[in-house]
């Protein structure tokens, strides 16, 4: 990386992540909404851990994996209204006039995302250790699912700037709400993909990759070390982050030529 | 005098309904709100009785209309509720706009705005209902309730509508903001959610039982359930409740309004 790209970086990232901190309206719903969940859940599924099959006698270290993915969700939410807001005000049109390039524009932007994502992960882990949630990997295995999660933090921060940059408004990224929404509830999130009896719901969750991001998180939490399982989570989410930031590329360099 | 007495209540009709007939235009005409009011109650249906089918066999479980017919009430007052709260966002967006101020001004009586707008938000909850019940009942939903209970169920969703959309009217025209929509959201969604949403109150334990035991939510699910499975439980304290909350909630409304009418 040349140093005119690396300070280009560096700007737009202290910017992000400074806009990220200084906003408690984007950090304080993304550490309590999945965490009220957390507990809702863990408290009335608590005996679905009697169902024949079920992975642990501990729901909450079931769905303890489930935190790591809605937050990623308000990744996507929050890096999207950012951009958006960038468009809006028109700042990314003075960015044009500079010799700015893309990629730093792209990079600098997904600061606050992985910021957040740290925090978050962090967060999450240690209230759901303390409530009594099991870790049968130890520390290694706490780093590895601070590791996992924000990478899925990042790669679907670019999915939000993507957005962001085809549609132009915040209004239009919140509208997207739903749509993120839907591969999060129609998952393994609540039980195991061999428990689910509904034939048709089986074999939609069998193919969301967020089933399989989940299972990465929930090898570490009551497996053990499984590399296949780790090897897809963090596989899926460096195939999302590929994707979305090619797909937000092109689309800057639409709006870009828009400007 | 009798000529001001015989004024007032058109007065009133015709605001409610000018204000009911702007919200419910922009409602269906818009895909924007229209598409997530039904799409999203799907999704928790969908989530709840298909992905969550197997905890019917949780040893414990006995509810006689199975699991589908014990998420769809849950999802139907769930519904009914956030219809009431997407509505106070309406409200909201209006002040922020400036359109509400203008219906401040115009109206004769302002009590109408608010009945207006709780009509609006009652029609949309009739439309999301009806998806949502020929939803279920091609999902293969059991109902095991006669027509007065299932009318008793989806009377006790009306006054749920009627009490979020009160509650939600109450903070927008306090905050006068869209950036009130969590203020208006979360203690809806909190109070949902601490009641037993997944098994019957007698399956949860610890906190959560503790917390759901006095959650007047639990009243209403526990009657609801009871209605679809034709077997009626704690009907009474469920409407008790059900009517004392709008009655409760229309003095907070009718305080935002009274503020908003300070604000100008």
């Amino acid at each position: 990386m040349s140093s005119g790209l690396r300070t280009q970086v560096g700007q737009l990232a202290r910017r992000s992540a400074l806009r990220t901190l200084r906003q408690p309206a984007q950090i304080v719903p993304a550490l309590v909404f999945p965490l009220f969940l957390l507990a809702v859940n863990s408290g009335g599924l608590k005996d679905a851990t009697n169902l024949p099959g079920f992975p642990t006698d501990s729901y909450l270290t079931f769905a303890l994996a489930v935190p790591f993915m809605q937050g990623a969700l308000f990744s996507v939410m929050n890096t999207g209204t950012d951009l958006a807001r960038d468009i809006e005000t028109g700042f990314l049109n003075r960015l044009a006039l500079t010799p700015l390039r893309g990629a730093a524009l792209l990079s600098g932007l997904l600061t606050g995302a992985l910021l957040l994502g740290l925090v978050q992960a962090i967060t999450y882990l240690i209230v759901g250790l303390v409530a009594g949630a099991e870790l049968v990997t130890g520390v290694g295995g706490a780093l590895v699912i601070v590791l996992l999660s924000v990478t899925i933090t990042v790669a679907t921060g670019t999915l939000g700037l993507f957005v962001a940059l085809r549609a132009g408004s915040g209004e239009a990224v919140q509208s997207m709400f739903p749509v993120f929404f839907v591969f999060l509830f129609i998952s393994s999130m609540a039980l195991p993909l061999d428990l689910i009896q509904t034939d048709w719901f089986h074999a939609v969750a069998s193919a969301n990759p967020v089933s399989y991001l989940l299972q990465a998180f929930r090898s570490l939490l009551i497996e053990g070390w499984n590399l296949g399982d780790l090897a897809l989570g963090f596989g899926i989410a460096l195939t999302v982050f590929v994707v979305g930031m090619t797909l937000a590329s092109r689309s800057l360099k639409t709006r870009l030529v828009r400007t | 005098m009798s000529g001001t007495s015989e004024r007032k209540p058109a007065s009133f009709r015709a605001v409610a309904g000018a204000v009911a007939w702007r919200s419910i235009h922009n409602f269906l005409g818009n895909p924007a709100f229209l598409v997530p009011a039904i799409v999203f109650p799907l999704f928790f249906f969908t989530a709840f009785a298909g992905g969550l089918s197997a905890v019917g066999n949780v040893p414990g479980f006995d509810f006689p209309s199975g699991y589908t017919a014990f998420q769809f009430v849950f999802v139907l007052l769930q519904s009914a509720a956030f219809g009431g709260v997407f509505t106070g966002f309406g409200i909201a967006r209006d002040f922020e706009i400036g359109f509400a101020n203008r219906y401040l001004l115009a109206a004769s009586d302002r009590r109408g705005i608010i009945a207006g707008y709780a009509t609006a938000a009652l029609v949309r909850a009739f439309i999301t209902w009806a998806v949502l019940t020929v939803v279920a009942l091609v999902a293969g939903m059991d109902v095991g309730g006669g027509g007065v209970e299932i009318l008793g169920l989806y009377g006790l969703a009306v006054l749920v509508n009627l009490t979020a959309t009160l509650w939600a009217a109450g903070v927008a025209m306090r905050v006068r903001s869209i950036q009130g929509g969590p203020l208006m959201q979360f203690p809806v969604f909190l109070i949902l959610f601490l009641a037993p949403v997944y098994v019957p109150l007698s399956l949860l334990s610890g906190w959560i039982h503790t917390v759901a035991s006095v959650n007047p939510v639990t009243a209403l699910l526990e009657a609801g359930r009871g209605f679809i499975s034709g077997d009626p439980t704690v009907v009474a304290l469920a409407f008790a409740i059900a009517i004392t909350l709008p009655v409760l909630f229309s003095l907070w409304a009718r305080g935002g309004l009274r503020r908003a009418e300070t604000a100008g």
